[in-house]
């Protein structure tokens, strides 16, 4: 079913056969796949991942032991995007068609057009290479980290930004906004009080959901910058036939992006008590 | 009709951009100086020169060559992953829309279950259990990305079938599936055209990222992604490496967003 067999990976290319079935057996992959999955899905429950093939040691624990690096990159690469695409979406929204718009627009179709990881490399060149400001490899500090938060953060700041512009624009149409403006509320309160605060709700949802996928983005951010983080695990993994790694390292990104979805809704309805169900 | 000038402007441009590169992908052996993957060995990481007009890579390979070569990649990739996606999508979503509901939910539930993980990471688990190669990303794109055809066109049914043209249709004794090919399917089509343009964009990086993390298109095929993975080892030696794929990569996934922006506001004078 799986082209590539762990087993000579691991026995290397002067085993003997029986050296090989000596393995599959220890690695469990001599059996029927189907007892093979209901053994591992039984184990996953009990957030047991198995043993890495490669290293020996448990899945869960390499997982953690990386995922502190990848969870700040993420949330960093977030806060960037949040500085970033808020101010610039709002007033694009609130002075729509002037200069600071077409602006806005165009680094928000320049932010979705170039990969993060291109960006990445660019910054490299300009800030590490050219401008020795930042460190080429390596990692530890902060530093380290600022960079490859930035090419993580442009990327989402772009599809942020248009969406709070649509957001606002949409806001700033409706009649309570009107209202707000008949009743002699200043310019003021009615566009950052009023419409910011429900312009902004959809926003919430859309960045918990950014905030997910920078854990898959990180994948290639981190093998740009060298970061050991859970991207690269999950790579060498992918690159030495490692399946137990794989497959821990895909449920467990799926597990935490759930999870981020699930806290995002809960946020939702504290924030819009509109949606708050009995 | 889009109205402001500048716009318009904007789409024929990218409309023109996505025609040269096309042609240039077709017609990649006459208009590359040289062999994509002939290496002179004695002219590496030259810079851009009168012979060389990007310069060369650390093997020697012509730049300009292989970055107009390797547009081929990126829009193969691009035009067999929409198409799989486009049709198993929308099939998904025609089938959801009008068979039974248990039906329903379930393909509904396959869909969205595809759609609870970050795709970069679904793609390369994709491709780590199918094999290395450009085959092997299509295929996995292309079903990555079907969820989103299924969910478009399964809700653009639903509300079509209520339309009063679709129901006197069926009230004359229309066959189901001639009500589809005739009345529902026309009307889906500028939706699901708008979706193909922003997905192609979506399906050109994905190659190119997994062409980067050595997944995609393997060595010596020409592949933007591929040429920026060599480029990261001699940033310091050769920068122009890293510079000519990514714009080309930039601007073909700029205009396939443009066109999608444009191809939307044509179509849904609305916004």
């Amino acid at each position: 079913m799986v082209p590539g067999d762990p087993a000579l990976v691991i026995a290397g290319v002067d085993a003997t056969a029986e050296d090989i079935a000596a393995i599959r057996a220890r690695i469990g992959t001599d059996r029927p796949l189907p007892a093979q999955y209901l053994d591992w899905l039984w184990r996953v429950v009990r957030f047991d991942f198995g043993t890495s093939l490669t290293s020996g040691q448990p899945v869960t624990a390499l997982i953690f032991e990386r995922f502190g690096l990848t969870l700040s990159l993420a949330l960093l690469g977030m806060l960037i995007s949040l500085v970033v695409a808020l101010p610039i979406g709002v007033v694009s929204a609130v002075r729509r068609w002037s200069f600071w718009d077409y602006l806005g627009m165009g680094f928000s179709q320049a932010g979705m057009a170039v990969p993060s990881f291109w960006l990445g490399i660019l910054l490299l060149l300009a800030l590490a290479v050219k401008i020795p400001l930042f460190p080429l490899f390596g990692s530890g500090s902060l530093r380290h980290l600022v960079l490859p938060a930035v090419a993580l953060g442009i990327a989402r700041a772009a599809v942020l930004l248009r969406l709070t512009r649509a957001s606002m624009v949409e806001e700033l149409s409706k009649e309570y906004v009107i209202t707000a403006r008949a009743k002699g509320l200043t310019e003021r309160m009615v566009k950052y009080k009023h419409a910011l605060r429900n312009g902004l709700l959809p926003v919430v949802t859309i960045a918990g959901i950014q905030l997910g996928y920078m854990l898959g983005g990180a994948i290639i951010i981190e093998q740009v910058f060298s970061l050991p983080g859970l991207g690269r695990l999950f790579l060498f993994g992918v690159y030495q036939r490692d399946f137990p790694l794989i497959q821990g390292g895909v449920v467990f990104v799926a597990f935490a992006f759930s999870l981020i979805n699930f806290l995002v809704d809960i946020l939702y309805s504290v924030l819009n008590p509109r949606i708050r169900v009995g | 009709m889009i109205r402001r000038p500048a716009a318009r402007r904007l789409y024929y441009a990218a409309l023109l951009f996505l025609a040269i590169l096309g042609a240039a992908a077709i017609a990649a052996p006459l208009v590359a100086p040289y062999s994509p993957t002939e290496q002179h060995l004695d002219r590496r990481l030259a810079p851009p020169s009168r012979t060389h007009l990007l310069g060369t890579d650390n093997l020697g390979r012509d730049l300009l060559s292989r970055t107009i070569y390797g547009s081929r990649s990126a829009l193969l990739v691009g035009i067999v992953s929409v198409a799989i996606s486009a049709l198993l999508g929308s099939l998904v979503g025609l089938v959801a829309a009008l068979s039974s509901p248990s039906l329903d939910n379930l393909l509904m539930l396959v869909m969205d279950s595809l759609l609870s993980f970050p795709t970069v990471l679904l793609a390369i688990t994709v491709v780590s259990f199918l094999g290395y190669g450009l085959v092997q990303v299509m295929i996995a794109v292309g079903v990555i990305y079907a969820p989103t055809f299924a969910r478009l066109v399964r809700a653009e049914t639903l509300a079509l079938k209520n339309e009063g043209y679709v129901e006197a249709s069926q009230a004359l004794g229309t066959p189901q599936v001639l009500v589809v090919f005739r009345h529902i399917l026309p009307n889906l089509l500028g939706k699901v055209v708008v979706q193909c343009s922003i997905t192609f964009a979506l399906t050109v990086v994905i190659e190119a990222s997994l062409s980067y993390l050595g997944l995609g298109a393997q060595p010596p095929t020409p592949s933007w992604g591929l040429m920026l993975k060599d480029a990261r080892d001699y940033l310091v030696q050769a920068p122009w490496m890293a510079l000519y794929p990514g714009l080309a990569l930039a601007f073909t996934v700029l205009c396939f967003n443009i066109l999608g922006d444009s191809l939307s506001e044509r179509l849904n004078p609305k916004l």
